[in-house]
């Protein structure tokens, strides 16, 4: 009797597991049929929001790419061309832009695309207390300002105005010759009547299957975790992908999606993980590829601390820094040597801006930091999560020896508490920052990081001469004349050195062997429209 | 014996609140800005900062203030309601989706814990010093000094990707195949736990005087070891296998990771990075109550396998 008793109790929870493990369904494969019906799997993070003024990151925004279709897009030489709009046009002085619509776009459940749905979108992504994380994207356009604060005095911008059902008007509060780049981003896709319960207010599953205007549509919801599928959206009229649906898997870790990658169960890893870096190339031969990607990585002073208030010293602490070296041994070439302010990926960049300051020579080095009386002991400050151990390290180290200084390397925990102690102003040493363009344009390199009031402008840096000439070429006519105007700040960021500029970025990634044509675009995004599958 | 899970359940009731007050203070008092964890490293407007503060109560500081969110935590809680994740999402949904998946790998984990740990543990109990006792003994050693952190991705890539024997991952919906080999990488460290648990104290008990006894009186050797060695052999196994059973559940973060399974851990250690203080308080209630009855399970269980602890 007892020996059965016990013998039940240790053969419940066998049961119980094989019998659940017994509900789990079917595995599941990387791509799979071919030619036109092809299926695609892609690697993303789970995304924060599929709301296109609440998407700031890349899956996110990866997954939006293939759902919206932007009102421009960008070349090869990343000019922006039109797509969902026929024309952007600027009046005298680049304030006032007319953008007419294509027409033949509908959303993916029949509605036809009008003036209203973008009018609406922007008007909702900058009303303040909607919490949208891209507000700050409307920030030139006139009126925004009365949508801000806890109780807005206005629910629509002043400086949008409907024209016909394919055209609209856009005033911006101050001429600006890079808004027709500006509108590629992720925030300017329109939204559907039916993603409104009420007018300005968007429906709580909206987001669980957004309805857009693009190449692919939603098929099912969002699961969350797990996967986002969408399948080819027939009726638009742009270019048709060449794959019938794509399939955005999430993982948490990347090395599990490498490990997918390797044995065909993934077929797009847009981020090859640091840990395999150097052996990617011969575990994945000719898939193993890189483009050019906007990122620029750059170590800041904080101009504000006395010693570090001297451009010579500055400039000393750059020449002793030996970026060739670091990108080779740490990065296995996947990034490149910066020594210039902008990217580049961009119209207007010029190859070694900075000039003597970015060269390596540390005897050079030393005899400035001497003259200029540079401090002693150096910190070097960066967020502890993000993987920057190993260069911090590897600089200190050339520090050391080159100029003859103390270094040390402080993590703190995350980039967030490394930004308020510099907000609070509170001893950090230098401090490593990254920056990301949002459209190509110099002006998202130069304005957010240096001006006076740049949001992104942490190191105190303030030079009305460079705040004018950043103004004046957000002013200009023409292209070439912006382009102008921006070359000269950038001169005089070469002789300020408020930061010392390090390393480019690049796209790593790989693909199954099952795809071909696997293109990514500035924004580490794969080109949903151009992958194919191999046949 | 009903007294005694009476009394057990009413232990467990302070035992929950006592723990989420802790754990609720800790997260909140630990937490840096969770705002701007949220956007990663890109600048948080004025306007969501506002907008996000208010709709957590995080305006509220101070020890007052972290009284007046636990408790209206505690009163949702009361109700069902796990609150929203800092993203947005319902946190009673994110478990729900997570659970099923954990449980599943847990039980797997432990089921091959129970089956080959203690079988091989009790083999090893009586043979001491053969063979097999002295190569479990070193086996048990490696599999012990190797962290999961090691041991799993070597089995992804050595029995997923090179060899091609399982899945590399489990993803979403797994198939108990796919589940198995992320199942035996997290139960490895208990099975040789319990191995060794089980084959000191079958060792132990064969010297007994009661196993002398029962020798002298001419039992036949099976029915000593089965019903008398292994009965008693069993509670400290039990102990360990019912507290592993909660470790198995919270302790898959890097399983989980590894083999990409979207569970508890998977959540857990999400939450932690971005500093969603919501989400990790309400995954860690919830583990709270599974360590709860596991525990109560456990006690019970020793109930039956030792009358003097009923009668106590």
């Amino acid at each position: 009797m007892r020996v059965r008793r016990l013998a039940a109790w240790t053969a419940l929870p066998l049961v119980v597991t094989l019998g659940l493990a017994a509900c789990g369904s079917g595995g599941n494969g990387g791509s799979s049929g071919s030619g036109q019906d092809a299926a695609v799997s892609i690697q993303i993070a789970e995304p924060q929001h599929l709301v296109p003024t609440n998407t700031t990151e890349t899956s996110g925004s990866q997954v939006l790419a293939g759902l919206f279709s932007p009102l421009v897009d960008y070349d090869a030489q990343n000019k922006p061309y039109e797509v969902a709009a026929k024309s952007v046009t600027p009046s005298e002085g680049n304030k006032v832009w007319t953008i007419q619509l294509k027409d033949g776009f509908t959303f993916h459940n029949g509605e036809k695309v009008t003036s209203d749905d973008y009018i609406n979108a922007w008007n909702y992504g900058a009303y303040a207390p909607n919490g949208q994380g891209g507000s700050y994207f409307f920030e030139k356009i006139a009126g925004y300002q009365d949508l801000q604060g806890e109780k807005p005095k206005a629910t629509t911008m002043s400086g949008l105005k409907k024209v016909d059902d394919s055209t609209f008007q856009v005033t911006l509060s101050e001429p600006y010759i890079d808004f027709k780049s500006m509108l590629g981003y992720t925030a300017f896709y329109p939204l559907p009547k039916a993603a409104f319960s009420a007018p300005g207010v968007l429906n709580d599953s909206y987001e669980q299957a957004p309805i857009g205007q693009g190449p692919f549509k939603m098929k099912g919801t969002w699961q969350h975790d797990s996967k986002l599928d969408v399948e080819r959206y027939d009726a638009y009229p742009g270019e048709k992908p060449k794959v019938k649906a794509v399939e955005f898997r999430v993982y948490q870790q990347l090395t599990a999606a490498y490990s997918d990658l390797q044995s065909d169960n993934l077929d797009v890893l847009p981020t090859i993980p640091t840990e395999n870096l150097s052996t990617a190339p011969t575990d994945l031969g000719d898939n193993y590829q890189t483009s050019p990607m906007s990122s620029f990585q750059f170590l800041a002073f904080p101009t504000f601390e006395k010693d570090y208030s001297k451009p010579d010293v500055r400039k000393a602490i750059s020449m002793a820094i030996d970026r060739d070296e670091i990108t080779k041994s740490i990065f296995k070439g996947s990034q490149q040597s910066a020594r210039s302010f902008v990217s580049p990926v961009l119209p207007g960049y010029r190859d070694n801006t900075t000039g003597a300051a970015g060269q390596f020579n540390p005897a050079e080095a030393k005899k400035l930091y001497q003259a200029a009386g540079g401090p002693s002991k150096i910190t070097i400050s960066y967020n502890g999560d993000g993987g920057h151990k190993d260069w911090v390290d590897a600089t200190c180290n050339q520090l050391k020896a080159n100029l003859g200084v103390d270094c040390v390397g402080s993590a703190e925990p995350k980039f967030a508490d490394l930004l308020t102690k510099v907000e609070k102003k509170q001893p950090v040493g230098l401090f490593r920052m990254g920056w990301v363009m949002d459209y190509p344009s110099m002006e998202d390199y130069l304005g957010p990081l240096y001006s006076t009031n740049g949001s992104s402008n942490y190191y105190g840096y303030s030079n009305p001469e460079f705040d004018r000439l950043v103004k004046e070429g957000s002013a200009a006519p023409t292209e070439e004349e912006a382009i102008k105007k921006y070359q000269q700040a950038e001169d005089i960021l070469a002789k300020d050195m408020p930061v010392i500029p390090l390393r480019f970025g690049e796209n790593v990634y790989g693909h199954s062997s099952k795809v071909k044509n696997v293109q990514m675009d500035l924004f580490q995004r794969v080109n949903l429209v151009k992958i194919e599958a191999a046949s | 014996m009903f007294r005694f899970i009476l009394r057990r359940l009413l232990q467990m009731v302070l035992a929950f609140f006592g723990t989420t007050l802790i754990v609720y203070a800790l997260m909140f008092a630990g937490q840096g800005d969770p705002i701007q964890a949220l956007a990663g490293e890109r600048p948080v407007t004025a306007a969501q900062r506002a907008y996000l503060t208010q709709k957590y109560h995080l305006d509220q500081t101070g020890v007052g203030g972290f009284f007046y969110r636990y408790l209206d935590y505690v009163k949702n809680l009361l109700q069902g309601d796990l609150g929203q994740s800092l993203t947005g999402r319902q946190i009673g949904d994110i478990l729900q989706q997570a659970w099923p998946v954990t449980v599943r790998l847990a039980l797997i984990a432990l089921a091959v814990a129970i089956v080959f740990g203690v079988t091989a543990g009790v083999i090893a109990g009586i043979r001491r010093a053969g063979i097999f006792d002295n190569s479990t003994l070193v086996l048990t050693l490696l599999v012990l000094g190797i962290p999961t952190i090691v041991l799993a991705p070597l089995a992804q890539y050595f029995l997923g990707v090179k060899w091609q024997l399982f899945p590399p991952t489990a993803g979403t919906q797994p198939s108990f195949y796919a589940l198995l080999l992320p199942g035996i990488v997290l139960g490895s460290l208990s099975l040789a736990t319990a191995l060794r648990l089980t084959r000191t104290s079958v060792a132990e008990n064969l010297r007994a005087d009661y196993v002398r006894t029962a020798r002298s009186k001419g039992l036949v050797k099976r029915r000593i070891v089965s019903v008398h060695v292994l009965r008693n052999s069993l509670i400290p196994v039990v102990t360990f296998l019912g507290v592993e059973l909660g470790n198995l559940m919270s302790g898959a973060i890097i399983t989980e990771g590894v083999f990409n399974i979207p569970g508890v851990g998977f959540n857990l250690f999400r939450g932690i990075r971005t500093e969603d203080g919501p989400l990790v308080v309400g995954i860690v209630s919830v583990l709270v109550v599974v360590y709860l009855i596991s525990n109560l399970v456990v006690d019970v269980l020793y109930a039956v396998l030792d009358p003097r602890i009923r009668y106590e």
